[in-house]
């Protein structure tokens, strides 16, 4: 599994290698740093002088991949906007944002309340959408199945907009349950999460309940259900070892798929919430058209997505042991 | 004059290419059968006739004019720089009659408190009248009776529209049987109930209030309803071409060919999409206040960036249709009649053309409908975080923004972001529910 590991991360590098080049592309190629000054110095009327300051103070003076310039080699072919503004993204070295801070140092203070957020959301919700669709499944066509597919199918035409205005007028401004948005670490930063955990985990519900009922409905009418019901298995065993087992590996495919979409779901939950994580500062960054933080974040963006790829793979190897990777 | 917006010419190509497509299915007995199958789940009926009366007013709010300035005969006739759509012509009443600020559903007086002058002369803070709405009342006794009076008139009509609508289904089901026309009739029957008084209604209040600078906001809502539509569907037209290439090479040539696709989705996929897609939007965006010379009128520069926005999220998102046509080509490549054809020395161009794609048609059309309402639902949050249409641009996006503050001011500004939110659950909800009878009718493995 190890030899698995190594292999599947040195895979990782050509796709990052290609994320890369895809950023440099759309942020310096497709507009020219002379257009980025022109947009962040705002008016119409930029001196040639004022850009050319911007440029120099932020890096971007240079040529885009060969630097003729230079005496050296070595120099002509580092001291480029791509070397030293995309290709130091594998360093983890992201430099600096508009209002020049640290983009690095603020990812790793901004990634905890993301990650507190997040985390709960990923695992409440999938325990509440397979309890969800274990029922319907198991007590199917009478009416909590007909109608918790009917609630599904209505569900997954919420715009998730509407979850969290509803969510916070309702609980925050009517009934007064907790505080409408703001942030506070350690032990207090339960009463701030309650409502975006609660909101994200209900927003997935429909979608996601809806397919794992499909799954469960498929696993059960396989025959080695029908053999342990006729061996005698008690139905708890019957559902929990043979039936969400077997339907585990699917669910567990379809989990990487929605991490992008929590990604973006915590992009709305934090900018509503006022919870400074990494979505907000992503929020911050598009509006603000902070491209060095752009950059930033879809490198990491990417780096997440492969890393999860992996654990998937992982999972599978825990939740099927006839699964081996090799 | 009429103006010609990129997306309104594409938009009706679309609506030829449907047209054609569906004189092609009538000589495809297959197809035409599955079309069938479709059309006999009661909620493919009902949801089609929501989805016909969105694409009715997206297809009439896109043929654009600009409207001709009073001019002196003799004089050179001038066009305004305003553009306006046929669908503004029936609504000339709701777009024209704007009030100052938030007026609530059918009040008649102001939402909030001005500064008048009384009968008697002092001045005094009141409910001022409307404008428009109940302009008509001398006063608020009469309300009551006249909302009643509307509604009843409006229920009549439907009434009578709904009675003659009955009788043409019921000439419809004897000749076609099989399909549940009385869901198509409860559907249109619910329609019509509603639009009934509404329309009624709206010929002199605002019924479903107004917005912060006073317009309808049911004008706001029906004008929204074409960038949903827009989105929707520019977008697969975008991502089929590339998905279907891509996935089927990769599936039929394999090698080098597949390693190379598999590479580029697996690169576009690790992306998380509204992060490309907030990219490519700025880029866009900086390209367009570099380039004012390119756009005539502030609506072209609005339709330039929604087609900008179909074509983008159509490029970040043709990975999904690309993976399951991969595998399904995998799996028909291997089998007999293909074999049998390549063996015959039927060129492979042809047999991509002939054996292989009709053969994964039916995981297109199950991912167009599917893909649909996913990318009105992404319009909204896009256009909220500020990388969606243009600001100018009518839309649900754009309805949201514009009023996320509404809901924590004193007292609560509730009716637009409700009208929003209502109109585009019904939209999303027809097409999911359509995606889900054409999933059904389609799927080989469901088949009787």
């Amino acid at each position: 599994m190890f030899a698995y590991i190594v292999r599947r991360l040195l895979y990782a590098i050509p796709i990052l290698v290609g994320v890369n080049l895809l950023t440099f592309a759309l942020f310096f190629v497709v507009n020219t740093p002379d257009d980025m000054a022109r947009m962040q110095l705002g008016a119409k009327r930029v001196t040639p002088e004022a850009i050319e300051k911007w440029k120099a103070e932020r890096g971007y003076d240079l040529p885009l991949v060969w630097n003729s310039n230079e005496k050296f080699f070595l120099d002509k072919a580092t001291k480029t906007i791509f070397v030293q503004k995309s290709a130091k993204l594998f360093l983890f070295d992201f430099g600096y944002s508009e209002d020049k801070r640290d983009i690095a140092g603020e990812i790793t203070t901004r990634m905890w309340p993301s990650l507190a957020l997040q985390v709960p959301v990923f695992f409440i919700g999938l325990a509440v959408c397979i309890t969800f669709a274990l029922l319907m499944a198991v007590f199917r066509a009478s009416y909590l199945d007909v109608w918790g597919v009917v609630l599904c199918v209505a569900m997954m035409a919420i715009s998730m907009l509407f979850y969290i205005i509803g969510g916070q007028y309702l609980f925050s401004k009517v009934l007064h349950l907790v505080p409408i948005s703001g942030y506070q670490g350690g032990g207090d930063a339960f009463k701030f999460l309650i409502l975006p955990v609660a909101i994200g985990v209900i927003a997935g519900i429909g979608g996601a309940s809806r397919l794992y009922r499909t799954l469960f409905l498929e696993e059960m009418a396989k025959d080695f259900v029908r053999t342990a019901r006729a061996k005698g298995l008690s139905e708890r065993v019957v559902l929990f070892r043979h039936v969400l087992r077997n339907a585990l590996i699917p669910i567990l495919t379809g989990v990487v798929v929605a991490i992008p979409f929590l990604f973006l779901g915590s992009l709305l939950q934090e900018s509503f919430f006022g919870i400074p994580g990494l979505g907000s500062y992503t929020i911050e960054a598009i509006q603000a058209q902070d491209f060095a933080v752009l950059r930033a974040m879809v490198f990491i963006g990417a780096v997440l997505y492969i890393l999860a790829l992996i654990a998937t793979d992982i999972s599978y190897t825990v939740a099927d042991p006839r699964v081996r990777l090799q | 004059m009429p103006v010609i917006l990129a997306t309104d010419v594409l938009v009706w190509l679309l609506v030829l290419a449907a047209a054609g497509y569906g004189l092609y299915c009538r000589r495809q007995p297959h197809l035409a059968a599955a079309w069938q199958r479709v059309f006999r789940s009661p909620a493919a009926m009902a949801s089609s006739v929501a989805l016909v009366f969105f694409l009715g007013v997206a297809l009439l709010d896109s043929l654009h004019y600009r409207p001709a300035l009073d001019t002196r005969p003799g004089e050179q006739k001038a066009y305004g720089t305003e553009v306006r759509s046929v669908l503004d012509l029936p609504l000339a009443d709701l777009r024209g009659n704007t009030e100052k600020t938030y007026s609530a559903p059918l009040a008649m007086v102001s939402y909030a408190k001005e500064q008048v002058e009384l009968p008697n002369g002092k001045m005094g803070r009141e409910f001022p009248r409307l404008r428009f709405g109940g302009s008509h009342l001398k006063d608020a006794s009469e309300w009551a009776g006249d909302v009643t009076r509307r509604v009843l008139a409006g229920f009549a009509a439907s009434v009578l529209l709904f009675i003659m609508a009955a009788l043409v289904i019921r000439r419809l089901g004897k000749r076609r049987p099989e399909i549940p026309w009385n869901a198509a009739l409860a559907a249109v029957g619910g329609l019509l109930f509603v639009t009934g008084p509404a329309v009624a209604l709206s010929l002199c209040y605002h019924v479903l209030g107004t917005d912060k600078v006073g317009q309808d906001v049911l004008y706001l809502a029906l004008k929204s309803v074409r960038t949903s539509v827009v989105i929707g569907t520019l977008t697969t037209i975008v991502l089929l071409p590339v998905g279907i290439a891509l996935g089927i090479m990769a599936g039929y040539f394999r090698g080098w060919v597949d390693d190379v696709i598999q590479y580029v989705y697996t690169t576009l996929n690790s992306i998380p999409g509204v992060l490309l897609i907030a990219a490519s939007v700025l880029m866009v965006q900086v390209y367009v206040d570099t380039h004012p010379d390119l756009f005539q009128t502030a609506a072209q520069r609005a339709d330039f960036r929604l087609l900008m926005l179909c074509i983008i999220m159509g490029l970040t998102s043709w990975t999904g249709l690309t993976r399951v046509l991969r595998g399904e080509t995998l799996k028909l490549s291997q089998l007999e009649y293909v074999q049998a054809a390549h063996a015959f020395g039927v060129r492979q161009p042809r047999i991509l053309a002939r054996h292989i794609l009709p053969n994964v048609a039916h995981i297109v059309i199950i991912t167009l409908a599917l893909d649909f309402s996913g990318f009105v639902l992404a319009e909204a949050v896009l256009s909220y975080i500020g990388v969606g249409v243009d600001p100018s641009t009518n839309s649900f996006g754009t309805i949201i923004n514009a009023a996320r503050l509404e809901m924590s001011r004193e007292p609560v500004v509730w009716w637009t972001l409700a009208t929003a939110f209502t109109f585009m659950f019904v939209l999303v909800l027809a097409a999911n529910l359509f995606a889900d009878a054409a999933r059904d009718g389609f799927d080989p493995r469901v088949r009787v």
